[in-house]
């Protein structure tokens, strides 16, 4: 009967983790919700870009000559080599990951520095991107210029890429954030074997904005381009 | 004609009387039961009621034949209304093939009607009793919709394509027509009338001062395809860099992709005003585009001329 | 008996008292609180543009206001209504505070996370009011390109981000309540043995995590393409204005199933309570909810039917659209049976149950009428439409809403409103409501279009019977807000189960401690157990 009559016993006020928030019964708990909600947070953001997606693909379908001519407009050089540094990047949060699980504190900051650093190149080299488009007026809008009549279809293009690219950079720049965080966390000894859970969580978002532009690059960067790289 | 109070629309279109009785059939089936619903809900409410608050219910949790009940028999009656409003839809957006057609433009905040014979109206639009008609459209700027109640019709006007109602109307008299999609300041002055004369009136309207000096779509269109040099690629034979264009109209194209489309007024349009979505097969992607040099009303007589060109050497009429 | 007098007691509300022991609180019932200040805000505000409307309306011609006025009133009233009343108030409001009681948790899984969705939701509902005060937006709350992107000259922008932002409220509310589910139920509580209302949360969480990012994404790119020029929707580029439909109808029509799936749950709460008696067929609603939220997914593009899509695509979409009706249909008959040989106390919370059953069920019924293609392209965009959806948001929504809010009222805040007002009340929106939104249904098939400003003189008779029901609906609405707020402060003490309801929340005191519970609660037995009991006061 649920009026509480069998009274269940408390949990012990006494020694409890520090970490421990007092709405749960324990660690472990806790550690399952914080898991499981951020899952369900990286599922939010699956259906967020999928619908830019959805976009792009469309248009794709409808407009293959545009597509190939936008993407051959993109630097595969930069996109390649911003690819090796995010998966890099992701081999780094792992290990970081390790690192605390493991209770090795240094190596824990060590990796995690490096995460950050391999995330900043990313935006570094983004930033020349975007400023390279700029010079060559592939912004689209008013002033935006590209010969030959598909030109509005490759604005269309450079719109989405923008878009994707846009939207994943700003990813990138929380995910930087987020990492700052964890760092100075881990730098003041927060974490241990019992818990070291934002180092996890962190990781399973750094991975999840790697993985989308894992997607990206070769959706943006690698139209039609069996025969021709430059 | 307007004035008074009543419960329906008139019954102005040969399809009227079908979508009416589909309403009333739903209302029929609904009001059913709606009815069960609220009898029962009043009855027990009344009936089982405790004033004090101190008395339990009985211990019933469920049944599982009556779920299976409630669920497969409104199941099946979803799909009989399912099928029979396919049906009649059916009928609505399959216009018949021979039609009057009529050209026509929206935009902020009027409609404007082409007549093949050359006529243009705004916001009136003067039809024939008895004849089925057609109405190809597209907007200008932003959404709108073409709605005439009393014929039961309703499609949206999507700037850079063609959409396209049909009605045949049944009753003379006058009759609504509103912009049924929100446009913007003045949406709701978006409106005009819809006149439904015997064909002899509609004639003599014709013939009288409702045409135009321009000539009718069709040469207006003729005189379009000369200025634009439109000529100079497409050749009667088709032996130019673009295809002849002779019983184009209505008939299966195959375009280099493979695929096979048939060349109505949407493939038309598409084809003069962007000229690089489709390239027929054999030919080049060398046609330019039109955009910005013809407005709608040219798009639309172009068209009209292009559906009078009779194909090459001894072959017969296009669609019309 | 309630032998502690209230003011010695503990709650949540006086064991602290600052200002920022409220704007900082972790505490799921405080936010609810929070939560039902904004809603209530925004109910009035958009009350208010309702009522400028049906006054305009009562005449053909437009005397009382601009067109241009007009045209931003009944936006705003949507996005008002849609964004910052319906979607959030059941689950924020209510959901926040008592399913964490239901389930015999201390608070949800993630509490500052839920304080942070509170900020965001008034943050952005902050965005919507400077945007009014600066003029407004006449987009119409579906924000259409092109007209959203190079047509209107109001404040799409602002808007737009307004609402882009309150959607990360629903999606971390969405998550916490997934999670809060999933993982901290008490002992015993077994998946079958949940409260009918959590079944519904838990619905509604989905759609909300689902749902929620593909309306964020769109409004992103209204606002990258109407600021920054980036054409995804400009025909004049080849782009797809009809692309934006699909893309917000995606999100928009799961979201109408997020507005009604919570209040749904609470007309199984309380007609199980008031009938004291089980729900009829607990696994069969259960598994509606789901099923609702499952197909609601699958139908958007019913709203696009004379949009332009090819009608076999509308056949289909056409077809999932009565499908998605049916288990709405099965929670109708449920509840209907649950009545049967119960034994129904008319309280105030029962009235709004039965208002919610009559409404409900014509505009769960004329949504069928808007599923028959052959109906539809009359149908749409007309009156008939506004009348269905009103019939389902209000009729049914803000009545499930009021249900609850009237029957967790005693728990919320230890007092006891005026049960006679109350039903009064119950009735003059019942009454006010059907004269406001019945005659639509008859403008609509006559051909009266949505959004008209003015219109023919012939549709004004039912106009102004909309109009009159609107002043009646307006004057059931008031009351309530006077006579909670009085009983705050006069009303009787509710003692811990003033209705002598089953359910966790009801086994403590009210209003509750900090804490919730003394010690956590043991289940060992489903919910609604009514009938097997003897009644006695907790």
């Amino acid at each position: 009967m649920p009026d509480g009559t069998i009274a269940a016993h408390d949990e012990h006020h006494g020694q409890h983790h520090p970490a421990l928030q007092h709405h749960f019964q324990d660690l472990d708990q806790q550690h399952e919700a914080s898991t499981l909600g951020m899952w369900l947070f990286l599922v939010t953001e699956v259906m967020f870009f999928g619908g830019l997606i959805l976009a792009y693909s469309l248009y794709r379908i409808w407009y293959p000559t545009a597509w190939a001519l936008g993407s051959e407009e993109l630097n595969i050089y930069l996109g390649g080599f911003n690819t090796i540094v995010l998966i890099g990047s992701s081999l780094t949060m792992a290990l970081a990951v390790r690192a605390a699980q493991t209770g090795a504190q240094r190596a824990t900051v060590g990796w995690l520095l490096l995460t950050m650093a391999l995330g900043l190149t990313f935006l570094v080299v983004k930033f020349f991107e975007y400023r390279e488009k700029f010079e060559t007026g592939h912004v689209p809008g008013p002033y935006f210029r590209f010969e030959g009549p598909e030109s509005p279809h490759v604005q269309i293009f450079f719109s989405l890429y923008f878009a994707l690219t846009g939207v994943h950079a700003l990813h990138m720049i929380i995910g930087v954030g987020l990492m700052t965080v964890i760092t100075v966390m881990a730098y003041r000894k927060r974490f241990s074997p019992e818990w070291h859970t934002p180092v996890e969580l962190g990781g399973l978002y750094w991975h999840f904005v790697d993985i989308v532009w894992i997607f990206l690059f070769p959706l943006l960067y690698l139209v039609d381009r069996s025969h021709h790289i430059v | 004609m307007f004035s008074g109070f009543s419960l329906f629309p008139e019954q102005a279109s040969s399809l009227a009387p079908e979508i009416d009785n589909l309403y009333l059939g739903v209302i029929t089936i609904t009001a059913f039961f709606a009815i069960i619903v609220v009898v029962c809900v009043t009855y027990f409410a009344i009936k089982y009621r405790d004033h004090t608050g101190d008395k339990v219910g009985a211990p019933i949790t469920g049944s599982v034949p009556l779920e299976l009940g409630w669920s497969l028999i409104p199941f099946f009656i979803s799909i009989g209304i399912f099928v029979w409003a396919s049906v009649v839809f059916f009928h609505i957006v399959r216009a018949p093939d021979q039609t009057l057609d009529i050209y026509s433009t929206g935009k902020r905040w009027m409609w404007r009607f082409q007549h093949i014979d050359g006529q243009t109206e705004i916001n009136e639009l003067h039809v024939p009793v008895g004849r089925a008609v057609r109405v190809v459209f597209t907007s200008e700027d932003v959404l709108h919709d073409l709605f005439i109640p009393a014929f039961r019709v309703k499609a949206d006007a999507v700037p850079g394509r063609y959409s396209a109602i049909w009605f045949e109307p049944t009753k003379v008299g006058e009759y609504h027509l509103f912009c049924a999609e929100y446009c913007g300041t003045r949406h709701s002055g978006m409106i005009g009338t819809v006149y439904v004369m015997e064909q002899a009136d509609y004639q003599a309207w014709l013939g009288g001062g409702g045409a135009t000096a321009g000539g009718s779509l069709a040469q207006r269109g003729e005189a379009l395809f000369t200025q634009l040099a439109c000529v100079t690629c497409h050749l009667p034979d088709g032996s130019g860099r673009g295809p002849s264009l002779g019983g184009l109209y209505g008939s299966q194209v195959t375009l280099d992709s493979g695929a096979v489309v048939t060349a109505d007024e949407s493939y038309l349009r598409e084809s003069i005003l962007m000229s690089q979505a489709k390239t027929v097969k054999g030919y080049e992607r060398l046609m330019p585009t039109f955009q910005g040099l013809i407005n709608e009303d040219g798009v639309a007589a172009l068209i009209e001329y292009i559906k009078s060109m009779q194909a090459a050497g001894s072959r017969v009429a296009s669609a019309q | 008996m309630e032998t502690i007098v209230w003011a010695e007691q503990t709650t949540y509300i006086n064991h602290k008292h600052t200002v920022a022991s409220w704007l900082l609180t972790y505490d799921h019932k405080r936010i609810g609180i929070l939560y039902l200040l904004v809603v209530t805000t925004a109910f009035f505000l958009g009350g208010l543009f309702a009522t400028l409307i049906r006054l305009e309306l009562a005449t053909p011609a437009g005397d009382l206001l601009s067109a241009d006025v007009y045209n931003r009133l009944f936006t705003m009233h949507g996005v008002t209504m849609v964004f910052f009343v319906l979607v959030p108030a059941v689950p924020a409001v209510l959901g926040n505070f008592v399913m964490p009681l239901m389930i015999g948790a201390k608070d949800v899984a993630f509490p500052r996370l839920n304080l942070l969705s509170w900020y965001i939701f008034t943050i952005g509902f902050i965005f919507t009011l400077v945007s009014m005060v600066v003029g407004g937006v006449d987009t119409g709350w579906t924000f259409y390109t092109p007209y959203s992107t190079q047509g209107s000259e109001s404040n799409v922008l602002i808007t737009g981000i307004g609402v882009f932002i309150t959607g990360f409220s629903s999606i971390l509310t969405g998550v916490n309540f997934m999670v809060t589910i999933h993982r901290m139920r008490a002992p015993g509580l077994t998946w079958f043995r949940l409260p009918l209302f959590i079944w519904a949360l838990y619905a509604t969480s989905l759609v909300m995590v689902l749902g929620t990012p593909v309306i964020a994404i769109t409004l992103l790119m209204l606002v990258l393409e109407r600021g920054l020029h980036l054409g995804i929707f400009d025909p004049r580029l080849g782009g797809d204005p009809v692309l934006f439909q699909h893309l917000f109808w995606f999100y928009s029509h799961p979201a109408v199933y997020i507005m009604i799936l919570p209040p749904m749950g609470v007309i199984s709460e309380v007609i199980a309570c008031f009938s004291r008696k089980n729900v009829f067929g607990y696994s069969f609603v259960a598994f509606s909810s789901l099923a609702i939220a499952v197909f609601g997914f699958l139908v958007w593009a019913h709203h696009l039917f004379v949009a332009g899509i090819s009608p076999y695509s509308a056949l289909i979409f056409s077809f999932l659209s009565f499908a998605v009706a049916i288990p709405s249909a099965v929670k109708t008959f449920n509840w209907t049976a649950t009545l049967y040989e119960g034994a129904i106390w008319w309280k105030t919370p029962m009235f709004f149950v039965f208002g919610f059953l009559g409404l409900f069920l014509i505009g769960g019924l004329t949504g069928l009428f808007l599923a028959s293609l052959g109906l539809d392209v009359h149908l749409t965009d007309t009156y008939f439409v506004v009348a269905h959806f009103h019939y389902i948001m209000v009729g049914g929504a803000i009545m499930g809403y009021f249900a609850g809010l009237h029957y967790w009222w005693p728990k919320m805040t230890g007092r006891m409103y005026n049960d006679t007002l109350g039903k009064f009340a119950a009735l003059l929106i019942f009454v006010g409501f059907n004269l406001t939104f019945g005659p639509q249904f008859i403008l609509g098939y006559l051909g009266m279009p949505r959004r008209y400003h003015v219109y023919p003189a012939e549709f004004q008779v039912l106009n102004v019977l909309s109009s009159a029901g609107a002043s009646i609906l307006a004057v059931g609405y008031v009351l309530p807000a006077l006579y909670f707020l009085y009983s705050l402060k006069f009303g009787e003490l509710a003692g811990a189960n003033p209705w002598k309801a089953t359910g966790l929340e009801w086994t403590t005191q009210s209003p509750p401690l900090p804490e919730n519970f003394r010690t956590t609660p043991v289940v060992t037995e489903g919910a609604y157990g009514y009938s097997k009991r003897e009644m006695k006061v907790a």
